[in-house]
């Protein structure tokens, strides 16, 4: 609909709307979270709920304790390879439409345990995160603000063509493989089919000749 | 509390028990028992018991790797040389086995005394890394042992529970073992040096990268 044309039947008090837009709104607004955290950037979490920074006013005061219930997990804190499986399976068991934030350096990366033998080096080799939050933590503030980028994220979906989300598409898969465990690492160390490392010019780092031990 | 005469008495309470004092050098001077594995049990359980010392509580447990050292020393060796008697430096080779070694820090709550670090050593590192548990003894040393069996691989007989605490089950390896190699699953660093580098750019060579 022609949105000059909108905005002129709304003056007029006739309100319009399409199907799209109703989808996405009421998605958006009622976006309940999984009750799960994994180390001090669940306390910010908690935080965000509570009173101070009171994440209800986004619609998602709902924490769900159980993953059937949740749309939206937020990986908030370390994720060692022994929790990994476990997330995963917990992401498998959300129902379509589901949505991930990576709170936090460690979900994206490890964070300062990266080169560590235990720590997995970010939860989106196995899940698609849709926001990354930076931070060790982040503050509140940086949670809400992803949540409303992920409103926004929500809201400029199509729900019909070649662009809709992976929940519209029955091609696009809603699970996704739980890695095992292996005798020195997880088995597979990533999802080839979602991750891939990124490309860092290498050759332009060189090596480091200031130091002389 | 004097620890000479404590490795005194147990010597003279337990039946062929031998222990050692092993000096600590730094100002701490925290010096601390070292008991032969054998009789490490029947040491342990009378320090508890005995009257005068008491020591109810383990605080801590810890795991600690020596690896195999091998020191090259240079000495001068007089050597018969076309007949005359000359100086030779020759270098020497001396192998000192490794093993692992488990540490308990000794208290008493009844007494306000300690801490006592009581030390037992494996034979070595591979086959033979067998010590008697002292769980039975102090219980706040389950998990604690059960950590150092995980990260370090000490087997510990007569422990209620002996399973891996923070690896999984199917883990093979003890990861705080020096000679551990860590998965190379880091793939990239944004500011990558030294041995991060030296793997960033092999990963980089082996996707065929510049």
């Amino acid at each position: 609909m022609d949105e000059q044309l909108k905005a002129e039947l709304s003056k007029q008090g006739i309100f319009t709307t399409s199907l799209q837009e109703l989808y996405n709104w009421s998605r958006k607004s009622s976006l309940w979270p999984l009750n799960f955290g994994l180390a001090c950037c669940a306390i910010e979490m908690i935080a965000t709920t509570m009173a101070r920074y009171d994440l209800a006013r986004f619609g998602a005061e709902v924490f769900r304790p159980s993953p059937r219930q949740a749309d939206l997990m937020i990986v908030a804190g370390t994720v060692t390879k022994k929790m990994a499986p476990q997330v995963v399976r917990l992401y498998n068991q959300m129902p379509e439409p589901k949505y991930v934030i990576s709170m936090g350096a460690c979900a994206i990366s490890g964070g300062p345990f990266k080169q560590g033998y235990n720590v997995l080096k970010g939860i989106d080799r196995f899940i698609p995160v849709d926001v990354y939050i930076p931070g060790c933590p982040p503050r509140p503030e940086a949670l809400i603000d992803a949540f409303m980028f992920l409103q926004k994220k929500i809201d400029a979906q199509q729900i019909t063509g070649a662009a809709r989300p992976r929940h519209l598409d029955a091609d696009q898969p809603s699970e996704f493989p739980i890695p095992e465990f292996g005798p020195h690492d997880l088995q597979p160390t990533s999802n080839p089919a979602i991750w891939h490392p990124p490309l860092v010019q290498i050759s332009q780092a060189g090596p480091d000749e200031s130091r002389h031990d | 509390m004097n620890l000479d005469t404590i490795k005194s008495e147990l010597e003279a309470n337990i039946p062929g028990c031998h222990a050692e004092i092993i000096a600590n050098a730094s100002p701490a001077a925290q010096h601390s028992l070292l008991i032969a594995p054998e009789h490490a049990f029947a040491a342990a359980t009378w320090l508890r018991e005995a009257p005068h010392l008491r020591f109810d509580f383990c605080s801590n447990v810890t795991g600690i790797d020596w690896p195999t050292k091998e020191v090259t020393t240079k000495i001068k060796v007089l050597k018969q040389i076309d007949g005359a008697e000359k100086e030779v430096e020759e270098s020497q080779k001396t192998t000192t086995p490794g093993y692992l070694e488990v540490v308990y820090h000794l208290y008493s709550h009844e007494l306000n005394h300690g801490p006592l670090p009581l030390r037992l050593r494996t034979a070595d590192r591979d086959a033979n890394t067998h010590l008697p548990s002292l769980t039975p003894i102090w219980r706040s040393a389950e998990y604690q042992e059960r950590e150092i069996f995980d990260l370090y691989g000490v087997h510990f007989t007569g422990h209620p529970d002996l399973r891996r605490l923070l690896m999984w089950d199917e883990f093979v390896d003890h990861p705080m073992r020096r000679d551990y190699v860590d998965p190379d699953d880091y793939e990239y660093e944004p500011t990558a040096h030294d041995e991060v580098l030296t793997r960033a750019t092999q990963h980089a060579t082996e996707a065929g990268r510049p």
